[in-house]
C-alpha cells in the first residue's frame, strides 16, 4: 500500500465500540493461547482483497480474519459457527 | 539430513544491500514499494520466525534474521519532492536481501 | 478463499447482552450487523469450549482501556531528564519500559530519537502496527489508506497537513513497521522546560508526538 496515490489524512479518530475491543481482545488472547497468529490475522485479512477497505470496517475485516482462522484451524466448524450466528440474530428479533 | 532450524545471519551493519524483485503468493511482509531498490543495514533485529509460513499456520521455519534497513527517498521514488537524503527504515528478512553490486 | 459476501440487514439488538456478560453494556451502536453477529458468536462459541472464559475477555478488554499514551509520556520524560535513561531507551527499549514500571511488551521496542537535523515519523504501510502495549489503541488515521500510503512517499506532506513543518536541513526518517520492531519517537524537550519535574514534563508529549507526526507541546 505504501506509494499508491491517496487523499488527504482524515483526522479521525472514533471511540471504540465494546464490540472491536472484544474483537482486539479475542485475538490477544488466542494468539497467547498459541491457538492463532497475528501472521494468519493479517493473511486472510490479504485474502479479502483491497475493495475490503471500502466495503468493511477495520474490526469487521478482524472478526472476519479471526473467525476464518479458527474454521482454518479446525478450533470451530463452518457448520457451528454458522449455526450460532443466526441464533445471535435471531435474538435481535425477540423483543426485550 | 535435516535442514537447520534458523539461517545465519549474512550481513552486518553498514553493508549494502537490495531487495529482489519476487511476487510471491501468499502473505509477504517486503512491501511492494522496497522490491528492486537497494539501500544500507542499521542493524540486525534478530532471528524471527518466518512470517510467510506462519500466516499459514506453520512452523515459521527456517527462522530469519531480520534488518532495518536504510533506503534514500531520492533512490526509492523517482519525484521524491523532499530532500533526496530523507530516509525510509524498513524491516526486512534476510532471505529478500542480496548484496548490492 | 473468497470473502463471505452476506450482508445482513441491520436490525435494532439487544443481542449484545451476551448472556454470559450480564447485564447489556452500552455500546456505540444499537445495530447488530453480521459481523457483530459473528463477534458475539465466536466468543460464545469459544467460551463453551473452553478456549477462554467471559471473564478472561473482560480482564483484556479493562488492560487494553487502562493503556494510554500517557505511559509512553512517562518514558519519554524520563528520558528528557535523564541522560543515562535516555542511551537506556535508545538501546534497549524494552528493558526502558520495565525500569520505569511499564510491560516490556510481546515485541522489542525501537525508539528513534528526534534531534536538531533529524525528524522521525513511524508508519505500518501494510496493516496497523504499533506499540499498543506502550500507547494503547491507534487512532482510525493512523490505520487509513491514505495515511499508509502517503506518509512514506511524502512524508513532509503528510506532517503539514498534521500542522508540522519540517524545515529543508532537517532530514525526515520514515520507520515502516514491516515485521516485529515496534517503534516510538522520542522528541526534542522543548525550550523553556529547564528544571521541569518529570510529570510535569510528561503533559507536553502527545500521542501524535510520539507517532513523529507532531511536537511536543510547548511550555
Amino acid at each position: 500500500m505504501g506509494g499508491l496515490p491517496a487523499g488527504p489524512v482524515e483526522r479521525n479518530e472514533h471511540d471504540y465500540a465494546l464490540w472491536e475491543k472484544r474483537v482486539d481482545a479475542m485475538l490477544t488472547l488466542l494468539s497467547s493461547k498459541g491457538l492463532m497468529t497475528v501472521d494468519e490475522l493479517r493473511r486472510n485479512i490479504e485474502g479479502l482483497g483491497p475493495d475490503a477497505y471500502d466495503r468493511m470496517t477495520y474490526y469487521e475485516r478482524w472478526i472476519y480474519a479471526v473467525a476464518q482462522t479458527m474454521i482454518q484451524r479446525g478450533v470451530v466448524s463452518i457448520d457451528e459457527l454458522g449455526r450460532k450466528i443466526a441464533e445471535v440474530e435471531g435474538r435481535a428479533d425477540v423483543s426485550p | 539430513m535435516s535442514r537447520p532450524d534458523a539461517v545465519e545471519p549474512r550481513f552486518q551493519p553498514g553493508d549494502s544491500v537490495a531487495v529482489r524483485i519476487a511476487y510471491p503468493l501468499g502473505h509477504v511482509r517486503t512491501p511492494h514499494y522496497i522490491r528492486g531498490k537497494s539501500g544500507v543495514v542499521e542493524r540486525l533485529c534478530g532471528v524471527f520466525g518466518n512470517p510467510e509460513e506462519l500466516a499459514y499456520a506453520r512452523r515459521g521455519l527456517p527462522r530469519q534474521p531480520l534488518y532495518r534497513v536504510r533506503f534514500r527517498q531520492g533512490d526509492v521514488w523517482p519525484d521524491y519532492g523532499g530532500r533526496p537524503a530523507d530516509t525510509v527504515d524498513i524491516e526486512i528478512y534476510q532471505h529478500w536481501l542480496e548484496p548490492a553490486s | 478463499m473468497s470473502a463471505d459476501d452476506h450482508h445482513h440487514d441491520n436490525r435494532h439488538s439487544h443481542a449484545d447482552a451476551a448472556a454470559h456478560q450480564g447485564p447489556p453494556r452500552p455500546d456505540h451502536d444499537d445495530t447488530l450487523t453480521y459481523y457483530r453477529a459473528m463477534e458475539t458468536a465466536l466468543r460464545e462459541l469459544l467460551i463453551d469450549k473452553g478456549v477462554f472464559t467471559a471473564d478472561d475477555v473482560r480482564r483484556q478488554v479493562e488492560d487494553m482501556d487502562n493503556r494510554s499514551p500517557a505511559q509512553g509520556a512517562r518514558v519519554v520524560a524520563k528520558a528528557w531528564v535523564d541522560p543515562s535513561y535516555r542511551k537506556l531507551l535508545l538501546e534497549d527499549g524494552g528493558e526502558a519500559c520495565v525500569v520505569a514500571g511499564l510491560d516490556r511488551g510481546p515485541y522489542k521496542l525501537v525508539v528513534v530519537e528526534n534531534t536538531p537535523d533529524t525528524h522521525n515519523v513511524i508508519v505500518c504501510t501494510l496493516c496497523s502496527c504499533y506499540p499498543r502495549w506502550l500507547l494503547g489503541l491507534p487512532p482510525d488515521w493512523y490505520k487509513s489508506r491514505a495515511y499508509r500510503s502517503r506518509v512514506v512517499r511524502e512524508p513532509r506532506a503528510v506532517l503539514r497537513e498534521f500542522g508540522t513543518e519540517i524545515p529543508d536541513d532537517v532530514v525526515v526518517r520514515v520507520h515502516d513497521s514491516t515485521a516485529d520492531m515496534r517503534y516510538l519517537v522520542l522528541p526534542q524537550r522543548p525550550a523553556g522546560t529547564d528544571g521541569w519535574s518529570e510529570e510535569r514534563l510528561s503533559k507536553l508529549v502527545s500521542r501524535d508526538a510520539m507517532i513523529g507526526v507532531s511536537l511536543p507541546r510547548r511550555p
